[in-house]
């Protein structure tokens, strides 16, 4: 018990948004690549912030998994919310702007060397979910206030303002919420910031009549000029595994352009190389490792951008841009509310949804992460997403003279995957040789042809 | 001898120092950093830049010099981003321009490229949304290390030039973040991780510092580099402002001639030595002559 509030209650905490979100919560949800049946980063959090001007609408995915009488949530608010700003929505929405944005994996077969042309034919996608949260209740002697009270869809929620971080610790601790030790020094800064908490618990008869197994996303809409997203509370407790750090997925929509943290450095993740064919049967390891490799690269400090396009397009698509419905609920308050569903893949003049779309990746810690992340919009619509390629070599018959040299390049251009692979993972360059080999990829040069093949010319030996 | 006069040019007028800096920080991060700025992009900047300077010089009858337009191009390629050519121009114009269009007291009122950096974060707030911005978190410790050392060489060879401002505004505005972070009993990585700021260091050292239009007397120059620090720490505490740095000086600029007034001296010159502060207002003197545009 103790510790899966713990563990909600920090979990939480990463997921949250803009201004002042702390959020603890715990549970989290994986991350899922190759189509999602593999899960790849536990307790990882999703987190979709709308933001124009100073208008906000923080839209928290959870995974939670264990007992709904435990499942608590405290994030951090920088006002007081009305019930109108609060909202559930639905996972799938979550789960459509992680597809749609998940770095992804495309294949490539070359053509007879003959001829010289390529196609292209895509693969999967990727990644994840998140967080939850744990809640609380109650009143006086504490110096807390209990400025509103809602239930809202599954939820019980609870606004609360609060004048020393020790009421409100004890507090929190009164109404059965586990604050780990260290909890107390954060709650106190973000008091004296005059900041708001807002606490959820579940519903247990609401939650029933929904008929769902899970707890769907909540939402909030709010009006504040700083644009940041509360992940001290989490870092406070190191939940076991993943050396102690959480991961946490931004899906930011924006009107004008990217969005990148001011405080920490954002870096784009390696895109674009030709690696191994063996990786389409583990690119969920694959990108793991990776994103593993760089965060360590970067002395575990940077922010990773995974994506950043414009929601009318996407090339090679992961999944369909979401539809102007399922941008509306994630609170793109601009877009008119008439259903245009589904969005073309490719650019359509004069169509432009005006909508910005940024993934951002990190893996924190109280140690590398001191401060919440600090956002800013930046006026950048380049597109950039995270792409890797596997290039499947010629395997027809073909006996003009380009094709001879083709096959000769075929070894060196396999080394050269093999050590790409190797610098972006860190996996042992010998064993990537060795799977490959095992894959077909062979390093072995093509024996060169006898001389005398060539005096009588191909025509009664004809060559494979 | 024309080697002696060369160095002695060269540890004299700290602009060459401040090229030559300017110029291996922006080809670090260019190349190691992924400075997301394109040559093109530079190279236009220069270009705005310097016709600006030439303009501005015939139409002024001085003679045309080019060293300090080149300084605010590395500044303004080091700090501006924008997703075409045209804000960049505009950004480096307005720069350069502004050292001819205000003018006060035989002054120009506001740091070039400040000047430029701010009427573009102002223009993408409110005209043209996205045009231009700034990129205050992408610098990362070793260009951080690298600008902060730069800053403190710059500082021991030209310590006769006016070098206080640069210590005086960081010292004050980390007394800031740091008396902050106590009050609301923060770890204190949180301020030393706001202070590991590449755009801060190189703000602070090679912008504000600029001794040609910070206050001549040594206790008014006080004033212009804490006032500084305090509107920046404001914007970007109360009103979370992420530029709040280039608001605050632009703002100081404003205020200098009115802070000068309490202590006038003599004009820098490029290559002046300064003498030794003295912290005792000189009411008396009078507004020095005006000094040429440059």
């Amino acid at each position: 018990m103790n510790r899966s509030w713990k563990k909600a209650l920090f979990a939480a905490a990463s997921a949250t948004a803009a201004l002042a979100l702390t959020g603890g919560a715990v549970a989290f949800c994986g991350f899922y690549v190759a189509k999602a049946d593999t899960k790849l980063f536990n307790q990882a959090s999703k987190v979709a912030i709308m933001r124009d001007g100073d208008r906000t609408v923080i839209t928290m995915a959870n995974d939670y998994q264990g007992d709904l009488k435990e499942f608590a949530m405290v994030v951090p608010v920088p006002v007081v919310l009305e019930e109108g700003q609060i909202h559930v929505t639905d996972n799938a929405i979550i789960d459509h702007l992680d597809a749609y944005t998940a770095p992804r994996l495309v294949e490539y077969f070359d053509e007879d060397p003959c001829r010289v042309y390529e196609r292209e034919e895509m693969a999967m996608a990727a990644p994840t979910d998140a967080v939850t949260v744990t809640a609380a209740k109650r009143q006086n002697g504490y110096g807390v206030t209990i400025e509103a009270e809602y239930t809202v869809g599954e939820y019980d929620i609870q606004i609360l303002s609060a004048e020393q971080s020790d009421g409100l610790a004890a507090w929190l601790k009164d109404n059965g919420y586990m604050l780990p030790e260290g909890a107390e020094a954060t709650l106190g800064s973000y008091i004296k910031q005059n900041t708001k908490f807002f606490v959820a618990k579940v519903n247990l008869e609401e939650q029933a009549q929904t008929g769902l197994k899970y707890l769907r996303p909540l939402q909030l809409a709010f009006e504040h000029p700083r644009f940041s997203l509360p992940i001290r509370l989490g870092t406070v407790n190191a939940p076991d595994g993943m050396d102690g750090k959480q991961e946490l997925f931004v899906f930011a929509l924006t009107r004008t352009g990217r969005v990148e943290t001011t405080n920490y450095r954002t870096v784009k993740l390696p895109t674009g190389q030709n690696i191994p064919l063996f990786v389409k049967g583990e690119f969920g390891e694959f990108y793991k490792s990776m994103f593993h490799e760089q965060v360590e690269k970067e002395n575990g400090r940077a922010v990773f951008l995974e994506y950043a396009w414009d929601m009318n397009w996407c090339d090679p698509c992961a999944a369909d841009p979401l539809s102007q419905t399922e941008l509306r609920e994630l609170g793109v308050y601009w877009l008119e509310g008439g259903d245009r569903s589904i969005m073309p893949r490719r650019p359509s003049p004069g169509g432009a949804q005006d909508v910005f779309v940024t993934r951002l990746h990190v893996s924190y810690d109280a140690e590398h992460f001191p401060e919440d992340l600090m956002f800013k919009e930046t006026g950048d619509r380049s597109n950039y997403q995270g792409r890797y390629v596997l290039r499947h070599p010629y395997k027809g018959d073909a006996t003009c003279e380009a094709a001879k040299a083709y096959r000769a390049e075929l070894p060196e251009r396999f080394e050269k995957e093999a050590q790409m692979l190797a610098s972006l993972t860190g996996w042992d360059i010998d064993d990537i040789r060795d799977k490959m080999n095992d894959g077909g990829q062979s390093f072995e040069p093509p024996k060169p042809t006898p001389w005398w093949k060539k005096l009588w010319g191909g025509e009664d030996n004809k060559e494979g | 001898m024309v080697n002696t006069v060369f160095k002695a040019a060269l540890f004299k007028d700290p602009r060459y120092y401040q090229l030559g800096v300017l110029s291996v920080l922006l080809a670090f991060g260019v190349t190691t950093r992924a400075f997301e700025i394109s040559p093109l992009q530079i190279a236009s900047i220069f270009a705005a830049a310097l016709a600006v300077q030439f303009l501005g010089s015939f139409m002024t009858a001085v003679r045309f010099d080019p060293r300090s337009a080149l300084i605010t191009s590395l500044s303004l390629s080091l700090l501006l981003r924008a997703d075409s050519v045209p804000p960049l121009m505009i950004a480096a114009a307005i720069a350069v321009g502004s050292k001819f269009m205000f003018r006060l007291y035989g002054k120009h009122v506001f740091n070039p490229a400040n000047a430029g950096i701010v009427a573009l974060l102002l223009m993408s707030q409110t005209v043209i949304s996205g045009a231009a911005w700034t990129t205050p978190g992408q610098w990362g410790t070793a260009l951080w290390l690298a600008a902060a050392l730069a800053g403190a060489g710059m500082f021991v060879t030209y310590r006769s030039a006016r070098f206080d401002v640069p210590l005086i505004f960081l010292s004050a505005f980390a007394t800031l973040i740091v008396a902050r972070a106590l009050w609301l009993g923060d770890p204190l990585a949180i301020p030393f991780l706001r202070l590991q700021n590449g755009a801060l260091v190189l703000f602070a050292f090679f912008m504000i510092s600029d001794p040609k239009t910070t206050p001549d007397g040594a206790l008014a120059r006080a004033v212009f580099a804490v006032g500084a620090a305090l509107i920046a720490y404001v914007l970007s505490y109360h009103f979370f402002i992420s530029d709040g740095i280039f608001y605050a000086l632009a703002a100081m600029c404003l205020m200098r001639p009115t802070i000068e007034a309490f202590d006038p001296a003599p004009h820098y010159r490029w290559g002046d030595p300064v003498s030794a502060p003295h912290f005792m207002p000189r009411f008396w003197r009078r507004r020095p002559d005006p000094l040429p545009a440059e």
